[in-house]
């Protein structure tokens, strides 16, 4: 039992970014603030000319359909999201169970709970989600992205479950689709406007339900550590497949989350220890960060 | 570990029941579920297409193995597993019935405090305190020129005990019955693994395969293990505990690095006149002599010896063995060491008044050994150890991982210690919804294990060639190291702390 504990003990510890909830007031502030002098966040492009708008940004999605076939190499271009994943989950983990109060020593906390992966990609977040008991929904843009999670899902019983779909946050939003849980993880830098996609999360969260976004803060070093350092020095992803000017900052993304309904309650940031090659959460949000976000109750 | 539910679910499932009563979720019902198959093209389907699917497969259900299973089933992340353990020792398939009063077995291992607090945490000590073992809190190393001696005290460390010896089957007998009074899922199959294939699923196949995505559960996923019995399962992980000639190490297709020693160890019971209580060990000019403590009035003797040696000592009678043994373990080869000889103690004196409380512990006489009390068995030493402990669904534990010589007793305990990191890596791969034999997280597992390892069997090997040369000026040194050991307290409690299983880096070497 102790050992179990202990272990427990190490998961809890996870809930270090709690921390940041005291820091986190004062980037709220800011982001108020920031958005009095607001034009630097990303405007609605004027390009659509039917109903839904779409979130889609052709030249992105072609450089992810070029790699599909690598989502599950764990040496290949998607290392770094494999890598990160177990930071990752620890993280949504801990903030699912608090806010729904599940219980964290289950090995299937998840359980009862209807959770979308929006741009999915390979599947690599879905699966752990369903393992942990959750009903997960994966969409994803790219169709051979949905036909690679697929496969790989149907795998293992348990993840086999999971319902893989190639399509948009914005036409499950046009379904009337709702869930317990939006996860966005690594996709908001990828999309044609940002506001309009949180939005649609929104719409897609049910209201006391929770929306989780990580992404790549646009910082200086941030264009140094996942630009330089992925694309170009360790090869890890193909070059080109981020565009810093696509990025938004911690500031930026809690603003149209709020224009959008969405509350960020936690924010956390990833920190890679090239010795260790493990990444792992901190305070230090100036490179990737992940949000944790609820809907409030009264629906707009 | 608190269980309400004393039920037992492990079974163990006879060689002869159809597979077809296996549905692909594991084996629920009891082993007693049996029937024939009305015919055997049936027979033949069900081969076909229910294979057994489990979280784990534990190839190899020695002591490691069954640690790993009893560390699982004692934590709440890892106890629903569904595992599979696969061995032909009949010992796991009928149960040990061990009796306190049974003649003690000549193969026994000494615990180290770390392995023990492990196997109290998993529930599994109190099983090994019900049968024959012994704790010792004294121990005493010294060499044949008679230069110099050490003896260490476990207060010296601030603990009650050094280690416990316990004859292998007590240990082996404990493992199981944690096993099987916890309401862990395992199935026990009494065959041997074959054959292994890894499930590599290609990814490629999906540009063809686009418009025709079946739900692949059918085909199993994981790696297939081939069993002697022509029987298949499926297995997400395959741990490899099947010891130091490991088939899972060689299907995995992990080389190793090692030598073996021209030496070889006999090892045997032997009974005194009254109870041992302290670990010795002489260093001789052909290798060391143990006599570890049992329980009872039983101790157990490893004796490292050339080849040539150990088999006339096997065969010679008894009267003549013992007669070596003591011979070896008292005045043989060289005099007993006196405190002062040579000016050692002078040498050294300037410690002293730092030194550990066992200093002023006098050289001790080990006692004498009066009959033997088992077969004398052989084996020959070496050191092996795989250039890797993981690949993707497979998993090295124990002697398949590692097999040093048996010079500090530390071969059980490494493997221990690996079951136990293993099977918290497993629970923290759970935890975050992690397919437990991605390759990620079991070089998690190689990463916490393999430096401690590799650092233990070079401890290990270093005393091993510092004994085997007979120089005289290397004598000298060596007496004074043991000497300096016996004074500097510092240094001597970290040779301890480590030979304990504390992991702190030795310094000393
Ligand atoms: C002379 C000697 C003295 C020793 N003294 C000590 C000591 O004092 N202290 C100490 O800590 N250690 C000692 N050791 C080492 C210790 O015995 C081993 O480290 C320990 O037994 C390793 O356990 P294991 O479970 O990894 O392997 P093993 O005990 O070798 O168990 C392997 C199991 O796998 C099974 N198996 C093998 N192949 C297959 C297959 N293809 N399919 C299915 N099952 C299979 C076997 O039946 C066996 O049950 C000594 C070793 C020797 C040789
Ligand atoms: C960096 S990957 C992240 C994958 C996954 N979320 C993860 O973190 O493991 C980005 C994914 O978003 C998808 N994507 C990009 N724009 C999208 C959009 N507008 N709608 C849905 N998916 C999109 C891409 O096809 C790609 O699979």
């Amino acid at each position: 039992m102790a050992m179990a504990s202990n272990h427990l003990r190490n998961l809890t510890r996870i809930s270090v970014h709690r921390i940041l909830h005291h820091r986190f007031q004062s980037l709220l502030n800011a982001a108020r603030f920031f958005s009095d002098a607001a034009s630097s966040v990303p405007q609605p492009q004027p390009n659509q000319q039917s109903s839904p708008p779409s979130s889609l940004k052709d030249y992105e999605l072609a450089k992810f359909a070029a790699i599909a076939d690598s989502w599950w190499d764990s040496e290949g271009p998607f290392k770094p999201l494999h890598v990160m994943n177990p930071t990752r989950l620890a993280f949504i983990r801990s903030a699912l169970c608090r806010h729904f109060k599940k219980d964290p020593y289950s090995a299937k906390p998840l359980e009862g709970l209807k959770i979308a992966d929006v741009g999915c990609g390979g599947g690599i977040l879905s699966e752990p989600l369903a393992r942990l008991g959750a009903t997960v929904t994966g969409v994803d843009a790219v169709e051979k992205n949905i036909k690679i999670a697929q496969l790989h899902a149907g795998l293992d019983p348990v993840t086999s479950t999971i319902e893989f779909c190639c399509t948009t946050a914005e036409k499950l939003v046009e379904e009337g689709r709702t869930f317990d849980a939006v996860m966005a993880l690594e996709v908001i830098e990828h999309v044609a406007n940002p506001a309009d996609f949180c939005r649609s999360l929104s719409a897609l969260t049910v209201p006391n339900g929770a929306t989780v976004i990580s992404t790549i803060n646009r910082s200086m070093r941030a264009y140094a550590t996942a630009i330089v350092a992925a694309e170009y020095i360790l090869r890890w992803l193909p070059r080109g497949t981020h565009q810093w000017s696509s990025f938004l900052t911690p500031e930026e993304l809690v603003l149209i989350l709020q224009r959008a309904g969405i509350n960020v309650e936690e924010m956390a940031g990833f920190v890679y220890n090239p010795v260790t090659g493990r990444w792992s959460l901190s305070d230090d949000i100036s490179v990737n960060f992940i949000a944790f976000a609820t809907k409030s109750n009264s629906t707009e | 570990m608190n269980r309400l539910m004393k039920k037992t679910i492990s079974n163990v499932r006879a060689l002869k029941i159809p597979r077809k009563y296996f549905c692909t979720e594991g084996v629920k019902v009891a082993g007693s579920t049996t029937g024939e198959a009305s015919n055997e093209h049936e027979k033949k389907q069900a081969i076909n297409k229910i294979i057994p699917q489990y979280d784990i497969a534990i190839v190899g259900g020695g002591m490691v193995g069954m640690a790993l299973a009893c560390f699982l089933a004692s934590m709440p992340m890892t106890k629903q597993l569904n595992v599979a353990i696969i061995d032909s020792n009949p010992a796991l398939a009928s149960g040990l019935h061990i009796k306190k009063e049974d003649a003690p077995d000549p193969r026994v291992s000494t615990v180290t405090p770390a392995s023990i607090s492990f196997l109290q945490d998993a529930g599994a000590w109190k099983y090994v305190e019900q049968n024959r073992h012994a704790y010792f809190n004294v121990m005493q190393v010294w060499d044949y020129t008679g230069l110099g001696y050490a003896r260490y005290n476990a207060r010296d460390v601030n603990k009650d005990f050094l280690g416990c010896v316990a004859e292998n089957k007590v240990l082996h007998n404990a493992l199981l019955s944690c096993v099987k009074d916890s309401d862990f899922k395992t199935t026990i199959y009494p065959l041997r693994l074959s054959s292994m294939t890894l499930n590599t699923s290609s990814m490629s196949i999906v540009e063809e395969n686009t418009n025709s995505v079946e739900p692949s559960s059918a085909q199993g996923h994981g790696a297939k293990l081939q069993l002697s019995d022509g029987s298949s399962l499926y297995a997400k992980l395959v741990v490899g505990a099947d010891g130091g000639k490991s088939h899972v190490r060689e299907l995995a297709g992990i080389k190793t690095t090692g030598w073996n020693y021209s030496q070889n160890a006999i090892i045997c019971t032997v009974e005194h006149t009254s109870e041992n209580v302290c670990a010795w060990q002489r260093f001789l000019p052909s290798g060391p002599i143990a006599l570890l403590p049992i329980g009872d009035k039983f101790s157990n003797i490893v004796w490292t010896m050339s080849p040539a040696e150990s088999n006339s000592r096997k065969s010679t009678t008894e009267e003549e063995f013992l007669k070596d043994v003591n011979y070896a373990l008292d005045y043989g080869y060289g005099p007993r060491p006196t405190s002062g000889l040579l000016g050692t103690r002078d040498m050294f004196s300037w410690f002293k008044m730092d030194a550990a409380i066992s200093t002023n512990e006098f050289f001790e006489i080990p006692p004498k050994v009066t009959k033997l009390a088992s077969e004398r068995m052989v084996f020959p030493l070496s050191l092996r150890h795989a250039n890797s402990y993981s690949s993707k669904r497979v998993v090295l534990i124990g002697d398949a991982a590692h097999t040093v010589h048996p010079l500090a007793g530390q071969g059980v305990n490494l493997g221990f210690g690996d079951a136990f990191s293993l099977s918290r890596i497993i629970a923290e791969g759970i935890a975050l919804g992690s397919d437990i034999g991605e390759v990620n997280l079991l070089k998690k597992y190689e990463a916490e294990r393999r430096s401690g390892n590799i650092m233990m069997m070079a401890i290990l090997d270093g005393f091993q060639k510092a004994y085997s040369v007979d120089f005289g000026p290397f004598n000298i040194l060596r007496a004074a190291a043991f000497h300096g050991a016996n004074y500097i307290s510092p240094l001597k409690k970290s040779i301890i702390s480590y030979a304990s299983g504390d992991h702190k880096l030795p310094i000393f070497l």
